[in-house]
């Protein structure tokens, strides 16, 4: 991990007495797919908010390409390229299928762009996803596969170099889960995104991840190749539990 | 008897339409403005009646152009909305809903008390007298035909704004949610002001259709205020196609209450259906129910 793309440090976040995310420190390498599991409420969705500056850390550092951005607004860190998704998807419903997508092409550029400029950012984004766009289709119109594609094409339309992708898969098939990973996969493939994925459920993360990071109650308590934590006896006390063995058999034996 | 009764019921059914082309282009401005930055301007009539009297001195006394005049109006209230946005809305966007009407409230009351020590209280006018054209049997007040159509025009460019351009594509999204703009790069304390600014210079637009018909007066904005904000409510508050209908809705029921009886008994019917569809819809006619 000699080119660090985003460097985090003792990151905190207090809500009053309450600590959602306690010294949390982790590092991403450029082009890697992060794992990012843990329980509901483990302060995943937290430590996605300070990175993307919809919250101010209580404390730490986080280190963009070199540049501290803790605390920044969120409209400047999305123009310094991290994009973010979010678990339960939130289109406009107001606009169209494209004019979801093409607002976050015209705006989230950091630069001044074109009206076609931002109309082709946003058909690509669309395509890459899988979203047909010819028409002025009805947000309305997608079901939950198709909403979950909206939101991560929308982030792709920022032009991110590093992706948050908040996907709970937990309303989705496997067949559809599947594609879901897949897409992630190709998204780094294709345009060379870092992406940090946050997931609740283990199983088809594990496919595709460089590394995995295990939360719980704030803390990390496991970081490593998805087989060595799988194995994990703290991963599987505090949060595998039941379904470790159907884990991993699907990562293989511990390296 | 019949043809005349159903001329005189005609005449009073299109001045009600005309009507409400005026309200729904006031109702449409405060909509915008709440729908966008999530605060009712209390004061914004205030700001139309600052914009009759921009109209008043410059073409009343010193003699502009009425189009210029307008058109100066227009650029003034818009930066009074920008000004309202950036000096008094601002700094207590995070605070309660409750410290930001106490605020346009308060701005109400500072706006006409400032405005009388500066004007006095005389009903001014601007002396400019439109014809009454005739179709037939019917008499139509020309100021009333203008101010209908300007507002029409008025509010068909917004909408134009709305629908064709990325930053009226914004407005349009971030009355829906509003974190999720600033994540696709979209600088919200922007989009407040430019919203803040448009909502002013309709304000400007309506006081220019307004000031041929009414004489100004410090107190000019409590008489179609408080009959914006029930179409507001009517229509669901932040809904401008809501508002839009609930202007022409309310505007029909006050002229043809007024035909029948007096135009105090329209408003009294007017108000009276505002609280039977509250009672239905609390939520406002296309509402959405929080």
């Amino acid at each position: 991990m000699a080119d660090a793309i985003l460097t985090v440090e003792a990151l905190t976040k207090r809500f009053g007495g309450f600590t959602a995310v306690d010294e949390v420190s982790f590092t991403v390498g450029q082009g890697e797919i992060l794992g990012l599991i843990g329980p509901n409420g483990s302060g995943k969705s937290t430590i996605f908010n300070m990175i993307a500056g919809l919250l101010r850390p209580t404390a730490g550092t986080i280190r963009f390409q070199g540049q501290s951005v803790g605390g920044f607004s969120p409209n400047r860190i999305c123009a310094l390229g991290i994009g973010r998704t979010f678990q339960i998807p939130r289109p406009f419903h107001k606009l169209s299928i494209l004019e979801n997508v093409a607002v976050a092409g015209y705006f989230g550029q950091g630069r001044r762009v074109g009206k076609a400029e931002a109309w082709e950012t946003a058909a690509r984004a669309l395509d890459m996803v899988g979203l047909a766009h010819g028409d002025h289709a009805s947000v309305d119109t997608l079901g939950a596969a198709g909403l979950k594609k909206l939101e991560l094409a929308r982030a792709l339309a920022t032009n991110p170099t590093l992706l948050l992708a908040d996907e709970s898969l937990g309303g989705l098939d496997e067949s559809e889960m599947d594609q879901a990973a897949d897409m992630l996969e190709r998204i780094r493939r294709e345009m060379g995104i870092t992406i940090i994925w946050v997931e609740h459920i283990m199983g088809v993360l594990m496919r595709v991840v460089d590394r995995v990071m295990v939360l719980d109650h704030g803390e990390l308590i496991s970081e490593g190749l998805p087989a060595d934590v799988a194995h994990d006896p703290k991963v599987i006390e505090v949060y595998l539990g039941t379904d470790a063995g159907e884990v991993q058999a699907s990562v293989g034996a511990a390296g | 008897m019949d043809t005349i009764f159903d001329i005189y019921l005609l005449e009073a059914l299109i001045n009600g339409l005309l009507f409400g082309g005026v309200l729904a282009l006031l109702s449409l401005g405060l909509n915008l403005i709440f729908g966008v930055v999530d605060v009712v301007w209390i004061c914004y009539a205030e700001v139309v009646m600052f914009g009759m009297y921009a109209i008043f001195w410059l073409h009343g006394v010193y003699d502009l152009p009425i189009v210029l005049a307008a058109l100066l109006a227009i650029i003034g209230t818009g930066a009074m909305g920008f000004l309202v946005h950036f000096l008094v809305i601002s700094p207590i966007l995070g605070s309660a809903p409750i410290n930001q009407l106490l605020a346009t409230g308060g701005l109400l009351f500072f706006l006409q008390s400032f405005a009388t020590l500066l004007w006095g209280i005389e009903f001014r006018n601007i002396g400019l007298r439109l014809p009454v054209l005739q179709w037939g049997e019917l008499f139509f007040s020309y100021a009333r035909l203008l101010a209908f159509g300007i507002a029409v025009i008025g509010m068909a460019a917004i909408y134009l704004f709305l629908t064709r351009t990325y930053m009226g594509t914004a407005i349009r999204a971030i009355s829906q949610d509003r974190e999720i703009m600033t994540l696709m790069g979209v600088d919200s304390r922007k989009v407040y002001l430019v919203t803040s600014v448009v909502g002013g210079s309709l304000a400007g637009l309506a006081a220019s259709l307004l000031v041929l018909q009414y004489d100004v007066h410090p107190f000019v904005g409590l008489s179609f205020g408080p009959i914006t904000f029930v179409i507001c409510v009517m229509g669901g508050l932040g809904n401008m196609v809501g508002g839009f209908i609930a202007a022409f809705i309310l505007s029909e029921v006050i002229s043809i209450g007024g035909f029948y009886a007096e135009l105090e008994w329209g408003y009294v019917a007017a108000f009276v259906l505002f609280i039977i569809v509250m009672f239905i819809r609390p939520e406002g006619i296309l509402g959405k129910k929080s």
